[in-house]
């Protein structure tokens, strides 16, 4: 197997693009369809200070390693979600990569900061622990990301994140789901702009990435997340790809193409009505803010720097959506 | 008899298999989709038509990860 550039021995085969990569040139392909997504939709302009959410796991690793190697003012945000040995070792590996690249990375942990963890804040809330979770670093990044005057919050969400979610919103028409599924969350009505640069990319790809670069990750999955649905249409769509590489760049991409602007007069009527959040002045539709709820149900708290401070809230469309509670 | 050490995870578990034979086969054998991992030997990855022997340490590395669907679906 040769790479389709230099004809030398290739490490990876790509099968939706039809081609296989040595080291190199796969290592090129990836800081180059990066560039592309940043480009194509417009989401980080030169000299924006950038905040990456990390995880531990190989997608926000490496968007984090690819943005700084295209020269991005980037920093990580790592959220301590309480899960166990589970968040010790992911913890690990978000503070290992940091000081390898000497970048800066916050921390924020549940349990010691808002006196709470995901599993006991979903097991009170009654919600699932994905939910409790998303529903946490949304928050949270978002207020970090305010409060230390970045400029554009990134996510390590790939094609395949992005493919399996339009997957399931399509299954049971979640029109207003369908609206603001985009690459690119404007930043308005006091939320700071939220992208996603790895959207052309597989997560097979994030994968290799981090083993060819040399970034240790997390491996295992999150104990929480066994047996989603999210996982499961996945598996489904691999399935697909299996018989017909291509399908899961060309159903997601056709989607942002030829159908994603039908669903978006919906999701921008859920803007109307937001107002500061009681607790914390986050932009919320209730008087209370889905987070602070949860942490009150958890019998956490908020920190003592935290008030209800509200956040600027401007009335300009928006694709993206307001507080509200989540779904898994 | 000497095999080869597969790892595979998610359970995290290791299994013998007799070589040679090429990753593709490997990955049907076990049956695999090749979409949702990544073959690891020692500490390189190789492709699908890569040829295995009774002395090399494989791993099977699961690519696939939850997500956090919320935000992917744009939720604030």
């Amino acid at each position: 197997m040769k790479c389709r550039v230099c004809r030398e021995p290739a490490i990876i085969d790509i099968r939706r693009h039809n081609a296989n990569f040595c080291t190199e040139h796969f290592l090129r392909l990836c800081r180059d369809q990066t560039a592309k997504a940043i480009h194509d939709f417009d989401m980080i302009q030169p000299n924006e200070r950038v905040l990456v959410a990390v995880s531990g796991g190989k997608d926000s690793l490496a968007v984090w390693d690819i943005l700084l190697d295209l020269g991005y003012d980037a920093d990580g945000l790592y959220l301590g979600l309480g899960i166990g040995d589970y968040s010790d070792e992911s913890g690990r590996y978000a503070r290992a990569y940091a000081a390898t690249r000497e970048r800066t990375l916050i921390e924020i942990d549940l349990p010691a900061d808002y006196g709470y963890d995901i599993p006991g804040g979903a097991r009170a809330a009654r919600r699932v622990p994905c939910s409790a979770c998303g529903l946490s670093k949304r928050h949270l990044f978002d207020r970090a990301a305010i409060d230390g005057g970045y400029d554009v919050v990134v996510t390590g969400h790939n094609l395949d994140d992005e493919a399996a979610v339009l997957f399931g919103n399509v299954l049971r028409w979640q029109t207003d789901y369908l609206g603001r599924q985009l690459p690119v969350l404007p930043a308005r009505h006091g939320f700071p702009r939220k992208v996603k640069p790895l959207v052309r990319l597989g997560e097979r790809e994030m994968a290799a990435y981090c083993v060819v670069k040399g970034i240790d990750y997390i491996v295992e999955e999150c104990p929480m997340a066994a047996g989603n649905k999210h996982l499961g249409y996945k598996d489904a769509l691999n399935a697909v790809e299996a018989t017909s590489p291509g399908s899961k760049h060309d159903f997601y991409f056709g989607f942002l193409a030829r159908a994603s602007a039908l669903f978006r007069p919906e999701a921008e009527g859920e803007q109307a009505g937001l107002a500061p959040c009681i607790s914390c002045g986050a932009p919320t539709t209730a008087e209370q803010c889905a987070f602070c709820r949860l942490v009150e149900r958890a019998g956490g708290q908020l920190p003592a720097d935290v008030g209800p401070v509200p956040v600027e809230i401007g009335m300009g469309a928006s694709a993206g959506g307001p507080d509200r509670d989540d779904v898994s | 008899m000497v095999a080869m050490k597969v790892l595979l995870r998610n359970p995290r578990r290791e299994v013998d298999v007799q070589g040679p034979l090429q990753v593709s086969t490997l990955l049907q054998r076990l049956e695999v989709n090749r979409e949702s991992v990544l073959v690891i030997r020692g500490d390189t990855i190789v492709p699908g038509d890569a040829w295995l022997a009774d002395s090399d340490d494989v791993e099977i590395r699961p690519v696939i990860s939850g997500g956090d669907f919320g935000s992917a679906i744009g939720l604030r």
